[in-house]
């Protein structure tokens, strides 16, 4: 005694809850920041009145400019980095390693670290980087400097480093899995024609890994300009990236500024992803 | 790559055991120094071995800990509501993506969107709309649903990943049997997809377990885990923060080890199960 449902329905039923929570909680949201960057403020309340002072502030600002650069920079530090490393691993671990059981081993001692929480990761490189750190100790132990190095630690140098440490795994991942897809006789038809190594790399590996190379520089992309929590930790407070100009204006509860700062990474974000995803079809690349 | 071990093969090989050690060096570090003898600082070298510090963590007055007890239990509680809310709508979303249909499009885009969004702005965007709706967070609504934005859009790749590997066959041969929709649901594919699902269900819960960026301004009164460290961070001055980590470490283990154990069970026991009946 089951009652008919069209199939349509049938979709449309089992998509609701999630098209539901979507749509309220981060098309809806999203919409209102935007709302939101043109009103005015008072002492921790929005004034549902129309004010353009917020954009004039956010685009007239030096500050804005400088937020930008200091973020770029990471961005560009993160991203090299990440890619070389991600690349090198991924390559590895596809191309190296033949036992099926050794390259999960190692895929998992990848993983593992993970596990343990993001705040406390961030931390644990206070004892390495600190002015009585290991780094620090083992260096004035060769005799290589006189005295600690203080820009170890809390600095733009310890960013860097904590966000490499988080972040290579965003990339070597979606690389790894682009080369796993690529059929070995590809690389065998290569090597038979003589090629070296390094030129099966370049010729036909790196061609064939581009969707890979995009999603990993998309999550890149998102983690270094949307963070705020690590940068101010690692830093000490003392570099200002977009992302912690707005954490900072949210605590201080003035939230039309916050949003009008917020329209404006937001824009740049989702400009640089909206490009990067010309260059490969994502649904295609997600249903394999 | 080829037949003989090239020198690149060693030089990658180094390269790799150097990340590994850039990975885990670290960490090794909070889990030793967590056991610092009582008159030990927060970095080398150690003065004596003691577990002064986890006592530290569990007796009463706790010094430059906060409030980790009940953070903790407010993580796991809202963790493990949220993985489950994950599973459920998760495999539906999966299920109804298995036909074209209108709309489809939107789902799927709107899922993209939320993952590429930087998680502070649908958090401030939440927290936005429910202030212009003259409400006030609360861990139970705006909490949850907050962590739902990051979690579900994984669900929902998770699910295209495993009935993508799904063998169609059994449910064909099921459909010839006369299976309604709803059996085939029941005992063809939630039975081969099980292990998936389990996986799902801990991918929602450590993902809400950790996240603060959304999460942060729509947790109303009490912080969770996350939040609790992130404000530890600064003011911490002992190894007790260090103790802290090494008791979450073993937390997130247990669980994730104690999941891999049974989704495996799951995949065997169904192997067993076929492999029986074609004998």
């Amino acid at each position: 005694m089951t009652t008919y449902v069209s199939p349509r329905a049938a979709s449309w039923l089992q998509a609701a809850p999630f098209a539901l929570i979507m749509t309220c909680l981060v098309l809806i949201p999203l919409g209102i920041i935007v709302v939101v960057s043109f009103m005015d403020f008072g002492f921790a309340e929005i004034i549902p009145e129309f004010y353009l002072g917020n954009w004039q502030d956010v685009l007239r600002s030096s500050l804005t400019i400088d937020t930008y650069v200091t973020v770029f920079r990471q961005l560009a530090y993160v991203w090299t980095i990440t890619l070389v490393l991600g690349f090198t691993i991924s390559y590895y671990l596809i191309f190296h390693i033949r036992s099926n059981i050794w390259r999960a081993i190692f895929l998992a001692a990848c993983a593992i670290p993970f596990w343990t929480s993001g705040p406390i990761r961030m931390i644990s490189w206070v004892p390495l980087l600190g002015r009585e750190g290991l780094v620090n100790q083992a260096l004035m132990g060769a005799g290589l400097i006189d005295q600690p190095i203080s820009w170890l630690l809390y600095s733009e140098f310890s960013v860097i480093v904590v966000y490499v440490n988080m972040l290579t795994m965003a990339m070597a991942g979606p690389i790894a899995n682009s080369m796993a897809k690529i059929s070995p006789s590809v690389i065998q038809a290569a090597w038979d024609q003589g090629a070296t190594e390094w030129q099966t790399i370049v010729e036909v590996i790196i061609p064939l890994i581009k969707p890979g190379f995009v999603v990993g520089t998309i999550f890149i992309i998102t983690a270094v300009m949307g963070d705020g929590f690590l940068v101010r930790a690692m830093s000490g407070n003392q570099v200002n990236t977009p992302a912690v100009a707005i954490m900072n204006e949210i605590n201080a509860f003035q939230f039309p500024p916050a949003a009008a700062k917020s329209v404006v990474l937001l824009v740049v974000v989702l400009t640089m992803v909206g490009l990067l995803l010309r260059f490969v079809d994502i649904r295609k690349e997600l249903a394999r | 790559m080829g037949t003989r071990r090239t020198t690149s093969f060693y030089v990658l090989s180094f390269i790799f055991a150097a990340f590994l050690l850039f990975l885990y060096g670290p960490m090794f570090c909070v889990y030793l120094l967590s056991f610092q003898g009582p008159d030990g600082g927060m970095s080398f070298p150690m003065r004596g071995f003691s577990t002064v510090w986890f006592e530290t963590l569990f007796t009463a007055g706790g010094r430059g800990v906060g409030d980790i007890h009940n953070s903790f239990i407010r993580s796991l509680r809202l963790g493990a509501i949220v993985a489950l809310l994950t599973m459920l709508i998760g495999v539906a979303v999966g299920m109804s993506f298995r036909r074209r249909y209108p709309g489809g499009n939107f789902v799927f885009y709107s899922a993209i969107i939320s993952m590429i969004v930087p998680g502070i702005f649908v958090g401030f965007g939440i927290s936005l709309t429910l202030n212009m709706l003259g409400m006030r967070p609360q861990w139970w609504y705006s909490g949850i649903g907050a962590q739902l934005t990051w979690s579900l859009p994984f669900a929902m790749l998770i699910m295209f990943i495993i009935l993508g590997r799904m063998d169609k066959a059994f449910e064909e041969a099921a459909t010839d049997l006369g299976a309604t929709s709803f059996q085939r649901f029941q005992y063809v594919i939630l039975p081969l997809i099980l292990p998936g699902v389990v996986g799902m269900f801990m991918a929602g819960f450590t993902s809400s377990y950790e996240e603060a960026a959304r999460a942060g301004l729509n947790i109303g009164t009490g912080n969770t885990m996350p939040m609790e460290l992130t404000g530890l961070l600064g003011a911490a001055t002992t190894p007790v923060m260090f103790a802290v980590g090494t008791l979450t470490t073993l937390f997130m283990f247990t669980l994730v080890i104690a999941t891999l154990l049974f989704s495996t069970t799951l995949t065997k026991r169904r192997q067993l199960r076929l492999s029986s009946q074609h004998a």
